[in-house]
């Protein structure tokens, strides 16, 4: 097994030992192939080999023990399912002759992840294993990416076989389509050349296929304005003048009311979520759609698309450069989109005390904008997305899909040790940091170097939020307490800091990134503080609440 | 309306399971399902029907079978020429003045009595949809007993 992953290429693995996994573990003892993260818990080593994944767009691995240990995997691989991210999960399991018998720590992983894996295999015999293991990294990466997990019994792993290499992996019922079919880039290049309203809205597909250089031709040679999903936050440089940031329930009301304005839609690696569209019948009304996009079933999905082009979007958009010898005439609608831009501004009203977008903004200040940004979620998570300006791919790490609480902490551990020369902070809310937080312990234990944000509110502000708007403010169990956040790091052996002062804030973050340490940085900001604009749930996205205008 | 779905699969295991599993996450209930194995024996053929609303959610579901890593091909023989048919095996009250009756409805379409003891008989009929209910609804007067049904074949040309 430890040989098969090392000739894929792995750099770590996390995960936690156990009674089933027992021979695994027993072969990583003094193992130097590649290096071993022991997590806290097994939800942080999914998350943390998800954000590994992210950062460095290779498969991250995570491993754990049968019943238990594989069933606090789930959420880590569900939420790398949602978004797309190639993952590897190896389980233990007990051995063959046991299965099915309720045997102690037993659970049907394979049945239980069938509906949140690409694909699963229990392995029955140990001369499968090699050709396994090349076909699950094979399927995780290629194509839609996604987890795949593979389930070891305990005979099985003390098994001796002779060990056989593939050379090369082949699966008749499996071939992903990469190239765009030509008839329909030559159509999807006239309906451009003829549109007077293009709009670019795209996704994580952006960012899996590698394509931000070519969206940038591609949009430079078109002149088009660029709108993104949460997902491709860093996928488009936000500070480019055709940029009109994320859209969507949080979007900026510009990038909403240009969406709803304009005459084509180019949708490349974007799947029309419903945090996007809003009510769908109000979408965009008078826009005809081109969509790309690696997986047909995201294709007319939600909404009708004029031309459907199933492939890779870095390869799609550079045949369709190539098709388009100059672009339309769109002097009108760049003035109607800059006039949006002024009309409805993106802003906050300053206050005495600390307000979260102040704390990102000077977080983007102090790194420069390039360091690597991961969220847990709720309205930090909204915050770090409109008020960081990203300007490069796999910068921005957060749950998209399945909104997972307690992802940040333990994916900014993965993206640290993918990334390790770059500042990883993890933004947080007092609430979302409480559930993986034990993940602490790995940080410190392995000199772990991550910066972790707390907007410390005293709520679980995205719920409260809703509770405020939408609940007549009944603010059903969403006050939330919290432990002394500095105490803590300190007693796992890393650095708190406490900010209580506006004006303490950005020397504790010049602080927090020399020190050569885990740092949590506890801000006490104003408590009621909403995300603006919003866009209620099943609203028109031009339906749009608060902001300045 | 119904339609008749076939996937053409790996014959592993928990294949089933992926499909079916497609369809219940979905609240779509599978009306009748033949699964065996082909003329390779690594693959088996799957005819599914099932009663789709939403001709979109029927897309969908056609879709993620296609995405599924075991799935070889998808068919949907709604919108093409094809033929079909079930096989039935019934245990129907019996006497000998009935003979004559029954085969006259067993004769419009393919079936037989296999064998008739003392007040039962057993029957094997095959048809399109058309036929079987027609069958049915004759031999509901004789009183059956028990029905079998292999669930709809369909074969395009």
């Amino acid at each position: 097994m430890l040989e098969c992953l090392k000739r894929e290429g792995v750099e770590v693995v996390f995960g936690y030992p156990g009674g089933q996994i027992l021979p695994t573990f027993d072969a990583l003892y003094g193992y130097k192939g590649f290096k071993f993260i022991l997590t806290r818990h097994e939800q942080g080593a999914a998350h943390a080999a998800d954000g590994y994944a992210r950062v460095t767009g290779k498969v991250g691995v995570c491993l754990a023990t049968s019943g238990p240990g594989a069933t606090n995997l789930v959420t880590g691989i569900a939420n790398a399912f949602m978004d797309s991210i190639p993952m590897v999960a190896i389980t233990g399991q007990v051995p063959t002759l046991l299965i099915g018998n309720d045997a102690f720590q037993e659970a049907d992983i394979t049945g239980i992840t069938r509906p949140i894996t690409k694909h699963n295999y229990l392995v029955k015999d140990a001369k499968d294993l090699a050709v396994i293991v090349r076909e699950a990294f094979y399927i995780a990466s290629t194509g839609r990416p996604g987890p795949v997990l593979i389930d070891l019994p305990k005979d099985v792993q003390v098994a001796e076989t002779e060990f056989i290499w593939p050379e090369e992996v082949r699966i008749r019922s499996y071939n992903p389509n990469y190239g765009g079919h030509p008839g329909q880039i030559k159509r999807a290049a006239k309906l451009i050349k003829e549109s007077k309203r293009p709009i670019l809205y795209v996704g994580g597909g952006i960012i899996t296929s590698g394509a931000s250089l070519e969206l940038l031709e591609l949009a430079e040679k078109i002149n088009c304005p660029v709108t993104w999903t949460l997902m491709g936050i860093g996928g488009f440089p936000s500070l480019h003048k055709l940029s009109l940031g994320m859209l969507g329930m949080h979007g900026t009301a510009y990038a909403n009311h240009s969406i709803m304005d304009a005459d084509l839609i180019i949708a490349l690696g974007a799947r029309f979520d419903d945090r996007v569209t809003g009510r769908l019948d109000k979408f965009a009304p008078n826009a005809k759609v081109i969509h790309i996009d690696i997986d047909p079933s995201s294709i007319s999905k939600n909404v009708h698309v004029d031309i459907p082009i199933v492939g890779d979007a870095r390869q799609v958009i550079a045949e369709l450069i190539q098709e388009i010898k100059h672009g339309p005439a769109v002097d009108e609608w760049l003035k109607h989109v800059e006039a949006l831009k002024k009309k409805y501004p993106m802003g906050f009203k300053d206050k005495k005390k600390i307000l979260p977008q102040y704390v990102i903004q000077q977080i983007d200040e102090v790194t420069n904008g390039e360091a690597i940004i991961c969220t847990e979620v709720g309205q930090h998570q909204m915050w770090a997305a409109q008020w960081y300006n990203y300007a490069q791919p796999r910068t921005f790490i957060s749950s998209g899909g399945l909104g997972t609480m307690g992802f940040g902490f333990p994916a900014a551990i993965g993206a640290k040790l993918g990334r390790p020369e770059k500042t990883v902070f993890n933004i947080a809310g007092d609430g979302s940091i409480q559930m993986n937080i034990q993940e602490l312990g790995t940080c410190v234990a392995n000199k772990i170097n991550v910066k972790v944000a707390i907007l410390n509110n005293g709520y679980l502000g995205m719920v409260r939020q809703w509770q405020e708007l939408f609940y007549k403010r009944r603010y059903s169990y969403t006050p939330i307490s919290s432990p002394d956040f500095v105490k803590l790091a300190e007693s796992y052996g890393a650095l708190g800091i406490r900010v209580t002062k506006k004006e303490e804030v950005r020397p504790a973050l010049k602080k927090a990134i020399e020190t050569d340490n885990t740092v949590f940085i506890d801000f006490h900001v104003e408590e009621e503080e909403n995300v603006y604009p919003m866009v209620p749930a099943g609203e028109a996205i031009n339906n749009i609440l608060g902001g300045l205008a | 309306m119904k339609h008749t779905i076939s996937v053409l699969v790996e014959n592993k295991f928990g294949v089933l399971a992926r499909v079916a599993g497609l369809f219940s996450a979905r609240g779509y209930n599978i009306a009748s399902l033949a699964v065996s194995e082909t003329m390779d024996p690594t693959i088996s053929y799957m005819t599914i029907v099932v009663d789709a609303q939403d001709e979109k959610v029927l897309e969908q579901i056609s879709k993620q079978l296609n995405k599924l890593i075991d799935v070889i091909t998808v068919t949907d023989f709604t919108k093409k020429e094809h033929i079909d048919r079930e096989l039935l095996l019934l245990k129907v009250e019996y006497s000998a003045k009935d003979k004559q009756k029954l085969e006259n409805l067993l004769s419009k379409c393919v079936g037989k009595i296999i064998q008739a003891k003392a007040d039962t008989a057993i029957i094997e009929a095959v048809g399109d949809q058309a036929q079987i209910r027609q069958l049915l609804e004759g031999l509901s007067g004789l009183g059956i007993k028990e029905l079998v049904r292999t669930g709809r074949l369909a074969i395009t040309y």
